[in-house]
């Protein structure tokens, strides 16, 4: 759906991509919700799909599933492919009997399905019609996690996408306000926050907020800096309302972080002197807990399959905070506009695979060995048992590991793999 | 439309990739979205397989859609034909691709692979995993294992069976095989094929040189069975050997079938752990059942007879099996629960208060979450569930192993009673719990399996779920069964009272005596 765009939008780096074509193994974005769900706490997450949607689901939010969670599917049967008035009476009857059960729930997310999709089911106008029937007691909305749209983090970005049009507007007169788009675990935006705040930034919001109280105000006078890689759309439909993208690297490792505050100083005036003041411990604090895992990576090399979009500024991270050699970098999308200051920090002759053909990437990864292979699980035990360590990628998601505190964190998701095949004598 | 949080079953082609990735020389082309190859980690996870299951997926996307599906289908069954060179290759459609009507079957067809292609119609949207798992295994044999023209099956120089229905994913079947076949071995029984665990297609090609068929899983193999009866004169076995009994009744069928003695050393332990004194304490302890149809039935068999359990609850998730469950339910005087959704079975487990629960890693976790005392007798399991060590269900050391998994979470149980009973001495600090927090009441012992040595009427008293409203205020407790009540363990005290009040209220009574406090002991007491 979208790297034509991408590539379209800038195509300034004269670096290679190499695209790549063919059987894919990665999630849908269906498989988001199992954050979202968690980030925002008064939002109900209902599939509209098959079996297979469901267990999908199940299978990747694994004991999280027993938690009394905020999502559910909607199954579709035998009898509602028959017509399809019938599907939109079914689905009122099903989103009725899930808000009488659930009072509690201020946001409903319709989250399209691959099947969905395919029987072209008009989630949006059930959304409006919805809405109607729930008008001040439920906001509904919906978007797309299937995989014929999406990858993994995608959904992320086309639910963020879908909430953008109901964000309160900012008045006209407002003074410059930011915001910080993707889900970031709760500790961290704490600590963000703390660090806007002590910079001199004051009005500060996080998108998506944690409950359907605090959607932040957007409006002319909102800059936005993208906590995530993976935020294509929800960025261009903020844009489109009028706030402004702040270009900066991601906020992994301690020099990411520092980037990407310091985008959002200088768009605010804040003297650097002040900025750096403010930084200066908690860098230092970073450095210091990457010293000791620095120590076990360097000169390792290290793989990437494609999973979430987060492997450019992962791979920025390794090769240099942890001075790995990278063997492969390969991304589901490739945004080169949001990535800019991410490839700039990359070695010029990197090549970067955008897509994917699982097999034709085994063989290489095969032949290349390296030390350390990031991918999905359903390839890092049958890797493992090649002999080649592995990463399972779904952890980076997961886990805190953006900003300062973090930084020592994310370098020992890298190291224990290594660590524990060095303790290993059997 | 069904609202689904939780879902036993897989859709059918995980069933089918069950198959799949049980045998060797088979490769699986499947026409599905990109997002479908999430089931690749329920193998390489959850069983730790370390190889990746022998599944292609097209992984279509919208920019496909319409213009080149079909051809994206030839072309991965192509590419995974040249790389791979399997022996046999099934194709069929995930349940999108089943909307959009491409043809597996007439597009393979179409490309002349060497070797046999077997199309798999596998309707997402009306069947489930097992179908889809009995559905493939039967097709597969249905090609493969072709009646030799005017040929006799060879002669054997013993009886030889064939273990039928162990795939990828089932709960223990990696070692129920192995007890199976050691138990066919001391009854001079050979094994011919073990399928589709394992197995090749040549393999399935073997399988009429068998005498007969072993029907381990139903849910798997009675389809495959059924044909193979017909087309090759194969019996099979209708019993399914889990417990001492059904290990028994299964040994006088197969030496029946086979025409060899059933005269076999029983090396178990459960009938003595079972009639030790030290069992005496399990006597008519309320249980309920639920899982597969097969461990189900086998379960409350074992429960009842073997270890003299009280069944207050069966069912399962296996709509095919419904007839079965009914029959048995009947037996012991139980509603039959046939549902895929969870919420009912929480539901019944609260109604019939159980004292342990035997089910699946769901029933666990509703278990946790009431306080009760669990073990896992089926899937769908999480990867404790695939464990390193040896621990079959069928045969004599499943029998083992039953009692040692079923009786450990009621010890467990009761270990946790006498700590929470002398939590107030100073000797005992707070322990923590292996029973997970018990939410309706956190600060007091959850309902008493079990006290041998305390009260056993007032640990009856205390049996009903937590789940009573708070005191009623038109309720007055008289001075003298306050006093009473006072009499009862503090660890059961509570429930005495909640139970007490609850029984008054339906009663209509509003000063509780002495009278009504042993009223409802007696109504609660089962």
């Amino acid at each position: 759906m979208s790297i034509e765009n991408a590539v379209a939008d800038t195509g300034c780096q004269d670096r290679q991509i190499r695209h790549e074509r063919g059987q894919r193994a990665v999630f849908c974005g269906l498989t988001s919700i199992v954050w979202l769900h968690r980030k925002i706490q008064d939002a109900f997450f209902l599939v509209v799909g098959s079996r297979t949607c469901a267990h999908l689901i199940q299978s990747a939010a694994g004991v999280m599933i027993f938690a009394e969670p905020r999502f559910g599917t909607a199954i579709i049967e035998e009898r509602d492919l028959a017509g399809l008035a019938d599907l939109n009476e079914e689905l009122d009857r099903v989103v009725n009997r899930l808000l009488e059960r659930r009072p509690d729930i201020k946001m409903l997310f319709l989250v399209a399905s691959c099947p969905s999709e395919v029987i072209k089911l008009d989630l949006d106008r059930a959304a409006q019609r919805l809405s109607a029937d729930f008008a001040g007691r439920v906001g509904i909305f919906s978007y797309s996690g299937s995989g014929l749209d999406t990858t993994f983090t995608q959904g992320e970005d086309t639910c963020l996408a879908a909430l953008v049009p109901v964000l309160p507007e900012a008045k006209r007169d407002a003074a410059r306000s930011l915001m910080v788009v993707g889900t970031l675990a709760d500790v961290v935006e704490d600590q963000f926050a703390r660090l806007f705040r002590e910079i001199g930034l004051e009005d500060v919001h996080f998108f998506p907020p944690r409950d359907s109280q605090h959607l932040p105000p957007v409006g002319e006078n909102t800059h936005f800096l993208l906590a995530q890689p993976f935020l294509t759309e929800t960025a261009r439909t903020l844009q489109r309302r009028g706030a402004r993208h702040i270009p900066a690297p991601f906020p992994l490792g301690e020099e990411g972080t520092t980037g990407w505050l310091r985008a959002a100083a200088r768009t605010f005036g804040i003297p650097d002197e002040r900025f750096e003041a403010v930084v200066a411990a908690p860098r230092e604090r970073a450095k210091r807990a990457l010293s000791a895992h620095k120590a076990k990576l360097e000169g390792k090399s290290i793989f990437f399959f494609p999973d979430s979009q987060l492997e450019v500024p992962l791979a920025r991270f390794a090769s240099r905070e942890l001075d790995m050699t990278l063997a492969e970098v390969g991304t589901p999308y490739l945004h080169r506009q949001h990535l800019a200051a991410e490839l700039d920090l990359l070695h010029k002759d990197l090549v970067i695979y955008e897509g994917q053909d699982v097999e034709n990437q085994l063989d290489r990864c095969r032949e290349a060995r390296p030390d350390l292979t990031v991918c999905g699980l359903g390839l890092a035990n049958p890797l493992e048992a090649e002999g080649l360590a592995t990463k399972w990628s779904i952890e980076l998601l997961f886990t805190p590991i953006q900003g300062y505190d973090q930084a020592g964190d994310l370098a020992e998701l890298f190291a224990r793999p290594l660590n524990r095949r060095a303790r290993l004598e059997v | 439309m069904q609202l689904t949080v939780w879902t036993y079953e897989g859709p059918p082609h995980i069933g089918a990739m069950r198959v799949a990735t049980a045998m060797t020389g088979v490769h699986y082309v499947l026409h599905a979205p990109q997002g479908d190859t999430y089931a690749d980690l329920l193998f390489t996870m959850i069983e730790r397989r370390d190889k990746r299951p022998p599944v292609t997926y097209t992984t279509f996307q919208a920019r496909d859609l319409g213009t080149d599906t079909a051809e994206l289908f030839q072309s991965a069954l192509a590419d995974a034909y040249e790389r791979f060179k399997p022996q046999a290759m099934l194709v069929g459609s995930s349940c999108t691709a089943e909307l959009i009507q491409d043809d597996p079957g007439g597009l393979a067809a179409a490309l002349h692979l060497p070797v046999p292609v077997i199309p798999l119609e596998l309707p997402a949207y009306q069947k489930k995993e097992n179908w889809g798992a009995a559905e493939t295994f039967y097709r597969i044999v249905r090609t493969l294992a072709s009646p030799r023209q005017g040929q006799e099956r060879p002669k054997n120089e013993r009886p030889l069976a064939n273990l039928l229905g162990p795939t990828a994913l089932g709960f223990r079947h990696r070692d129920d095989i192995v007890e199976i076949t050691r138990l066919l071995e001391s009854m001079g029984i050979g094994v011919n094929v073990v399928a589709p665990l394992g197995a090749s297609p040549a393999d399935i090609q073997r399988i009429p040189d068998a005498d007969f068929n072993v029907v381990l899983y139903p849910e798997h193999a009675l389809s495959a069975a059924q044909w193979l009866e017909r087309a090759f004169k194969q019996p099979y076995t209708k019993t399914v050997p889990i417990g001492v009994n059904a290990t028994r009744a299964f040994i006088a069928e197969v030496a029946q079938i086979a025409g060899v003695s059933a005269d076999v050393p029983e090396r178990t332990r459960l009938p003595w752990y079972s009639r030790s004194v030290d069992s005496t304490y399990l006597t008519g302890k309320r249980v309920f059942i639920f899982g597969d149809a097969t461990h189900a039935l086998a379960a409350a068999r074992v429960a009842s007879k073997e270890l003299g359990f009280q069944v207050v609850g069966l069912g399962t998730y296996s709509r095919e099996f419904a007839r079965e469950i009914r029959a048995a339910a009947a037996e012991y005087g139980v509603e039959p629960l046939i549902t895929d959704d969870y919420l009912e079975v929480e539901a019944a487990v609260r109604d019939s208060n159980p004292e342990l629960v035997l089910g699946t890693q769901m029933e666990r976790h509703i278990a946790k979450r009431l306080g009760i005392p669990c073990a896992v007798i089926s899937a769908p399991v999480h990867v404790q569930d695939f464990p390193a060590r040896y621990s079959p269900q069928m045969g004599f050391e499943g029998a083992n192993v039953l009692f040692d998994t079923w009786v450990h979470p009621l010890m467990m149980g009761l270990e946790e009673h006498l700590l929470r009973m002398f939590r107030e001495d100073f000797e005992f600090q707070e322990a923590p719990s292996h029973l997970g927090a018990a939410p309706q009441a956190p600060k007091e012992a959850p309902a008493p399996r079990e006290l041998a040595v305390a009260a056993p009427a007032e640990v009856a008293l205390a049996h009903q779920a937590a789940e009573t409203p708070a005191t009623p205020s038109a309720l007055v407790w008289l001075a003298d069964a306050e006093a009473e009540l006072r009499k009862i363990p503090f660890f059961v005290r509570g429930k005495a009272k909640r139970n007490t009040e609850r029984y008054a209220a339906e009663k209509g009574i509003s000063n509780i005596t002495v009278e009504t406090l042993y009223d409802a002991k007696a109504h609660f007491s089962r």
